[in-house]
Formats: C-alpha cells, sequence, structure tokens
C-alpha cells in the first residue's frame, strides 16, 4: 500500500521536511502501526511518537485516533495539537 | 429549521474589515434580528516577552473542511440565519485581527452560543498552529487544557451554554 505523509508545525521541523509518499510493509495499517513502522528509522522519529497525545492525526482531512485504518492512496497527516482562533 | 442558514468561510493572508462582514451579513439575512461577532486579535506581548510577529501556518484542505463541519454542527444546534467566518493564515504584525466569527438568528440568544460554540471548536478542532516571534526568539504556542475543557463543556450541556 503507498500513501502520502504530511507533517506540519513543530513536527514538520523536528523530521525536516513536510511531505512524503511511502509504500508501506504488509501488515502496517493502522496509524498505531505506521507510527511504530517510522519509529524504526531512528531516536527522532522514535522520540517524536513515543509521547501520547502529542502527535494527532488524520487520513483524507480527518481528525482520527491510532486505531483508524489507512487505504491505498489516503493522505495521512501528523501534527501536534491545534492552537488557532 | 425552515430556512437554511448562509455559510460563508474564508482562510486567507489578507485583513478583513469587520464593518463591512458585519454589514454584508446583515444584508444577507434580512430576517436576523441579532448578529453576535467576535474577533481574535494578536497579543503584543506572549509570556516570555515583547512579541513582533504571529506566524500561523495550517493544513491547506483540512482547514476549510473542518470550519464547515464546525459551521454546519452549529446550526444543527441552533436556528442560525447566517455564518460567517475568516480565520488569517501568514505572518500577522501584533495586534492584527486573526479570527471573525460573525453569527446572525432571530433572536439573541442563538447567535451569542453559536458564536461561542463555533470558537471553542476552532481552538480544538481546526488545524492552525501558532507561532510567536519576538525578543525571545521564537516558539510554538501550545495547546491549553482549558480550550479543550471549553469545548467538552458544550459535548456535556448537549447545546446549552457551558456553566
Amino acid at each position: 500500500m503507498k500513501i502520502t505523509i504530511l507533517y506540519f508545525a513543530r513536527i514538520k521541523e523536528v523530521v525536516n521536511y513536510s511531505s512524503e509518499e511511502v509504500a508501506l510493509p504488509e501488515g502496517v495499517e493502522t496509524i498505531i502501526a505506521l507510527k511504530a513502522w517510522l519509529s524504526n528509522r531512528g531516536a527522532t522519529w522514535q522520540k517524536l511518537f513515543s509521547g501520547t497525545g502529542v502527535v494527532r492525526a488524520a487520513i483524507n482531512h480527518e481528525l482520527v485516533d491510532d486505531m483508524a485504518t489507512m487505504d491505498d492512496g489516503d493522505e495521512v497527516a501528523f501534527f501536534p495539537p491545534v492552537t488557532g482562533g | 429549521m425552515s430556512v437554511p442558514a448562509t455559510l460563508n468561510i474564508s482562510v486567507q493572508p489578507q485583513d478583513f474589515d469587520t464593518g463591512l462582514e458585519l454589514q454584508q451579513l446583515r444584508a444577507a439575512t434580512p430576517q436576523a434580528g441579532a448578529v453576535v461577532s467576535f474577533v481574535g486579535l494578536v497579543r503584543d506581548l506572549s509570556a516570555d516577552g515583547k512579541l513582533d510577529q504571529m506566524l500561523i501556518e495550517h493544513y491547506p484542505g483540512m482547514t476549510e473542511a473542518a470550519l464547515q463541519r464546525i459551521a454546519e454542527q452549529a446550526c444543527q444546534r441552533w436556528p442560525l440565519l447566517g455564518v460567517r467566518l475568516i480565520h488569517r493564515v501568514g505572518a500577522l504584525a501584533a495586534q492584527a485581527q486573526i479570527v471573525l466569527v460573525a453569527t446572525s438568528s432571530l433572536h439573541r440568544q442563538a447567535a451569542f452560543e453559536a458564536c461561542a460554540f463555533i470558537m471553542d471548536y476552532l481552538k480544538t478542532e481546526a488545524p492552525f498552529w501558532k507561532k510567536e516571534i519576538g525578543d525571545f526568539g521564537e516558539r510554538w504556542v501550545e495547546a491549553r487544557a482549558s480550550d479543550e475543557h471549553a469545548k467538552q463543556q458544550w459535548q456535556k450541556n448537549n447545546g446549552k451554554s457551558p456553566t
């Protein structure tokens, strides 16, 4: 399954880019699995996804929780808690 | 409700003329007996010192969808005639206008409550992020637990104003 991942605000600065396309291995279907898979990239990623509530996720513009599942072609976004208004 | 509400939502770098916006909302909803508005501003002081600039980042596409959904939820809870919502993005100077929420309805209570509801939901669900730049350097604004609490009050009270 191929997906696009977008990063915003503080998280974009931590990972140092704003978007990427990735091909996920078999079995990586949920947000929590995606976070675990990305955490394998190294200490920066591991630290980013290890806290609770620090990183929010959206799939195709909808806020989702860790158990949400992804489909081929989805746009997944990771960002900190929002601070508009 | 019998009359579908007029929803007008903008995400833009440009400033807005609040007086003109309210006049246009009145013109678009001539049955209205009440218009309530809220304007959010950039403070010239942050917790850390004097603020020069506020940078507002957002998630194009999701932002508009989130604001539309929040305005629609407000219309389901209250008999609104119109909603005007503007949120600015990009670099804003101290004292600049950030956000306008204006609601119109037959009577004042619906307009008051819906305006507060929209702001409380916007604060916690719309994908905007603020970064402060000043004599202290730069820092991302942290989300406040009190904003989440304000939203939860609406969920508990199911449409009544939070206490």
